[in-house]
């Protein structure tokens, strides 16, 4: 780890002020950056402290039915708020699937939105990576692709982002709210992370200084409550990084699919919402052959990055076991092990 | 840049000065207190040695900047007992053969310690395994450490019945 110059922040406009200057980095809890600071991934020079910012970890119920997630919500509490998890239990579902307990208590909601991809290569600074170095290429390609993209990625990048919170999210509509040197403004989550192109050190559309405030979720997105669901692939049960997990949401009336989200994770540098999926199911009666279309249309354009063709299909079907979980309704308590495709669910109602 | 934090480690309050701002908790917990119970397993929050409570919160110290938790109270694995009595949890660790090697034995327990103050895992196994994931035990003492942890549990709650945090998540 390089020497940095510690800065504690008092205010949101002291944090942006701080964080504006070149080589710097905000520090919430620290739980990927202080690894990625000892691997010498990350080397800022200067640390802005914003754990102290007031107000920033409430999770606040709006009057129009709305949710305001402060960006220093911690993980453990978000998914263990009783009114946040029944509102919206698949967000609940991903936030206990990933990591450990420890991580979960320290780690915060807009840190996870900030984390970086777990692609070996970016994190061995012995790698090329276009990310981590632009220009020196990618050591990725051509190497160990098993976790790596079959959605959107690029010449200059395979990686994935590795968030199992953010899929959920990313189907149910959540913005982010950002302040910066000029001001605050609301981008959707969906067009936060950036696809890799040619630029994939360009990793959201955060200008220098910006800072996330919160994370904000419409009054629409309780409406899915009772038929949602997020799956995840991975290599062993508990405390893995999703091969590929898939979010989601039904709203159903009178026996049809009145409005449908999906998103995939593991699959792109960002969380992958399938709008054509979702539209391809609305006021369709909730069944396999709707769910296989659904699929099919949210892996269209999906290609292999490498040693990795069996994410499509496997996309494809935890997709369609996603959307039949979701349909047969939220279980009244999450399972044991939260996303697990190995756990049996008893799947009693919900509401 | 050398500046000093406060911290209340296992009930006392220490004014402990930071040489560097690159000190993580861990550190700070064996280098500068000389208490060397946490361990630094791999020192990138995988393998779970390292677990302390943190404002009553298991985490991993060898991921938290000690600058950052300037005012916290900290409890490690030399604060658990009460003079030569044991705490539940370290009688049960003994009792069911929840360590071999014992050196991932400090965390497993502080990290028991978390999971029975967050009183999400009931009584299940399952929840008891999924919530002790965060620590690895290389010698395999996992069957003897979730029998340790469902029996601490229940120790715990007829001796001292606490408020249950909600079930529903």
């Amino acid at each position: 780890m390089i020497p940095f110059e510690y800065v504690r922040a008092t205010d949101v406009a002291g944090a942006v002020a701080a964080g504006a200057a070149p080589g710097a980095a905000y520090l919430a809890a620290g739980t990927n950056l202080l690894d990625l600071m000892k691997g010498g991934v990350a080397r800022p020079t200067r640390l802005v402290d914003i754990t102290r910012l007031p107000g920033l970890a409430a999770v606040e119920r709006r009057d129009d039915g709305g949710v305001r997630i402060g960006a220093l919500a911690r993980n453990s509490d978000l998914a263990h708020d009783p009114a946040f998890a029944e509102a919206y239990p698949a967000v609940a579902e991903a936030l206990l699937s990933g990591a450990s307990a420890q991580l979960r208590n320290a780690a915060t909601a807009a840190g996870n939105v900030m984390q970086r991809t777990r692609c070996a290569y970016f994190t061995d600074p012995g790698s090329a990576c276009n990310k981590r170095r632009p220009g020196s290429g990618c050591d990725a390609i051509g190497g160990e692709t098993r976790l790596h993209a079959i959605l959107g990625w690029s010449e200059a990048c395979i990686a994935t982002h590795p968030s199992d919170f953010c899929v959920p999210l990313v189907a149910l509509d959540a913005g982010v709210e950002i302040a910066g040197p000029a001001g605050t403004r609301l981008v959707p989550l969906e067009s936060f992370h950036r696809l890799p192109g040619t630029t994939p050190e360009r990793e959201t559309v955060l200008e220098p200084g910006e800072l996330i405030t919160a994370l904000v979720l419409p009054p629409e997105a309780a409406a899915f409550a009772g038929h949602s669901r997020y799956l995840k692939v991975r290599d062993r049960t508990s405390y893995a990084f999703a091969v590929v997990s898939a979010a989601a949401a039904l709203r159903l009336e009178g026996g049809r699919i009145a409005e449908a989200r999906l998103a995939l994770g593991g699959v792109a540098l960002k969380p992958w919402r399938s709008r054509d999926a979702e539209g391809l199911l609305a006021g369709r009666a909730p069944d396999a052959a709707a769910f296989r279309e659904a699929a099919d249309a949210a892996l269209a354009g999906a290609r292999p990055s490498g040693d990795n063709a069996f994410k499509i299909e496997l996309s494809r079907r935890l997709a369609v076991r996603a959307l039949t979980a979701a349909a047969a309704g939220t279980p009244a308590r999450l399972p044991a092990l939260p996303g697990s495709v190995l756990a049996p669910a008893p799947e009693a109602a919900h509401v | 840049m050398s500046f000093d934090i406060v911290l209340t480690v296992n009930g006392t309050r220490r004014t402990i000065p930071i040489p560097d701002p690159r000190v993580t908790l861990l550190d700070l917990l064996r280098e500068s207190l000389h208490l060397t119970g946490a361990k630094k397993g791999c020192d990138r929050g995988q393998c779970g040695a390292c677990t302390v409570l943190v404002d009553g919160r298991r985490i991993n110290s060898c991921l938290a900047l000690a600058a950052s938790l300037d005012g916290a109270e900290i409890l490690t694995i030399e604060g658990l007992a009460e003079g030569d009595r044991l705490h539940p949890v370290q009688e049960a660790f003994i009792t069911h053969d929840g360590f071999q090697c014992g050196f991932c034995t400090p965390g497993q327990i502080m990290s028991a310690v978390g999971l029975i103050r967050e009183a999400q895992a009931g009584d299940d196994p399952e929840r008891v395994r999924e919530a002790m994931s965060g620590n690895l035990c290389r010698c395999g003492a996992y069957a003897g450490i979730t029998e340790a942890v469902l029996e601490a549990q229940k120790a715990l709650s007829q001796n001292a019945p606490t408020t249950r945090q909600g079930e529903a998540a």
